[in-house]
């Protein structure tokens, strides 16, 4: 499955580090029969963009076998085994969230136990219980100990339920990371969906939450707005499922009036800071301010 | 390149930043695209075009070799059919409706007459199937998106009509285009603002499947960044990253 590595060219989005923090990979059980060929674009597009590191995880069989969002505990060991099987594979370039559903607490802890225990960096919680809930606290707990942030899936405002998933905004992420201070949270795809600009309210004064860029939303003005409210020094820049979308946010970033200094951030520097130590050998620690 | 898919003027459900033609031309400078067909934005959401496409003419004036006015063009309106004249005296390369804003539904033989007779006069209808992603829209916004049904419809008016259809994902690109004879295929074209590339690669899936002929460069600035199709396009693989796309 390994792609095809760039073939000399220059990366479109320069040679600096780039880390992708919200990626996700495809596998047997994921109901699709393209699932290698979807990876191999990733890699492709990744190589063809510059990505360092792509910081993954699999969401359960993604709806084959139960539903995306809802992963039943049998689906979550198999797509984390498959995530677990890429990362070790790719061992270059790609790290590893650990999926959990929070509704299964005890397999949860347990399925964070074992996958950090082989490589994973990060928690991925989908949309399977709200984030306010106190069945996530034994999670963000672990998290918080281990130094794994949380990356949580986030509607950008909820006005009302949306099928297939029990969705979750800002502030209802913003109650959890409170009672969290030392856990951190990473955000989901301010470009994923909904009102980011009501997301951007919602946690600016919450500092152990870190929106990252991903989604297929490309409006103009919702990076200086993210920058203005939360700082740069608060923002991941990420792809989720759509890397074109990614790469333009790149470019984009470079026309909004934006410091070198405050793009290293976005592009590498702040995912350093936040995941556990040395997760990203091919980032300079010393270049880490 | 011409990006046939950009607009001036004000949203009215959110805030967007520096929606002015002298703005346009820098991002075009900027991203080496020689040309622009704009629309106006406050328009969409009048009763009646007239004075936005007026206003429209005056704010492109000053960059007429660069900015080509797009007036919009409502046919439930009477008198529609000078203002179709006027747009083509005025040297619009096309007009704009916006039937789901005016309440035309998939059907309406107004839509179909305007359509053959702009395309008559060699000018395509550009239709916008979405301004912004369902799941962010304004209480207020409720619209909704274009159907293919509707774009089917129009294809199918008559031989002279040409679409450029604008802001449409895979999904309903592939519905319309399967569901038109080789004939009606060839009149409408597609722009990639709202289609993904990698790692679901679904802009060459449809160069593959439907051919790049059928699809022109497209931004929905001022609504979306520019550099998104400028995006997709560099990351097709590597036997795509040479074809041409359609000209308009």
């Amino acid at each position: 499955m390994t792609a095809a590595r760039g073939a000399g060219e220059a990366p479109l989005a320069g040679p600096a580090p780039l880390i992708d923090a919200h990626a996700h990979f495809y596998h047997a059980d994921a109901g699709r029969a393209d699932w290698a060929d979807v990876n191999a674009a990733r890699f492709r597009a990744g190589e063809r963009i510059g990505i360092t590191y792509h910081v993954a995880s699999v969401l359960g069989s993604y709806g084959f076998s139960s539903p995306t969002y809802f992963p039943s505990p049998a689906d979550v060991e198999r797509g984390n085994n498959a995530m677990l099987e890429i990362a070790q594979r790719e061992r270059d370039r790609v790290r590893m969230f650990t999926t959990v559903n929070p509704n299964y607490t005890d397999h949860a802890v347990r399925e964070i136990e074992r996958c950090t225990e082989r490589g994973a960096i990060g928690v991925k919680l989908l949309a399977s219980r709200r984030a306010d809930d106190p069945l996530l606290d034994p999670i963000a707990e672990l998290a918080g100990e281990r130094g794994l942030p949380v990356l949580h899936h986030i509607w950008q405002h909820r006005t009302r339920e949306w099928p297939s998933q029990e969705i979750s905004d800002g502030l209802d992420l913003a109650r959890l990371a409170a009672r969290h201070t030392n856990t951190t949270f990473i955000l989901a795809h301010i470009g994923g969906g909904g009102d980011y600009m009501h997301t951007f309210r919602a946690v600016a004064d919450v500092p152990n939450i870190y929106p990252d860029l991903s989604g297929s939303g490309v409006d103009r003005g919702m990076l200086d707005s993210a920058v203005a409210a939360l700082g740069a020094k608060r923002l991941l820049w990420g792809c989720d499922l759509t890397m074109c979308t990614g790469l333009a946010k790149l470019r984009a970033l470079d026309t909004i009036g934006l410091q070198t200094g405050e793009i290293e951030d976005i592009r590498w520097r702040n995912a350093v800071r936040i995941f556990p130590a040395n997760s990203f050998e091919r980032c300079s620690a010393e270049a880490v301010r | 390149m011409i990006d046939v898919n950009t607009l001036v003027g004000p949203y009215p459900f959110r805030y967007v930043p520096h929606p002015t033609p002298d703005a346009l031309v820098r991002v075009l400078d900027r991203e080496e695209i020689e040309a622009a067909w704009v629309g106006h934005l406050p328009s969409v959401f009048y009763r009646d075009p007239a004075l936005g496409n007026a206003e429209l003419l005056a704010m492109l004036q000053p960059f007429a070799s660069r900015l080509r006015a797009v007036p919009a063009v409502r046919p439930d309106w009477p008198g529609w059919e000078a203002g179709l004249r006027d747009a083509k005296s005025a040297g619009a390369p096309a007009v704009r409706v916006y039937p789901p804003q005016w309440g035309l539904g998939p059907h309406d033989p107004r839509l179909r007459e305007l359509a053959v007779a702009a395309g008559e006069l060699g000018l395509p209808l550009v239709l916008t199937v979405r301004f912004e992603d369902l799941r962010q829209r304004h209480p207020l916004d409720v619209a909704g998106d274009l159907s293919a049904a509707a774009i089917r419809a129009l294809a199918r008016a008559g031989d002279t009509v040409r679409l450029v259809v604008t802001a449409a994902g895979r999904e309903m690109i592939e519905e319309v285009h399967w569901g038109l004879t080789p004939a009606e295929q060839r009149r409408v074209l597609w722009d990639i603002s709202w289609i993904w590339g990698p790692p679901e690669d679904h802009l060459s899936k449809l160069f593959r499947t439907i051919g790049a002929e059928r699809f022109v460069f497209g931004s929905q600035w001022p609504m979306r960044l520019v550099q998104a199709p400028r995006a997709n396009l560099d990351l097709l693989p590597d036997d795509l990253r040479r074809v041409s796309l359609g000209r308009v």
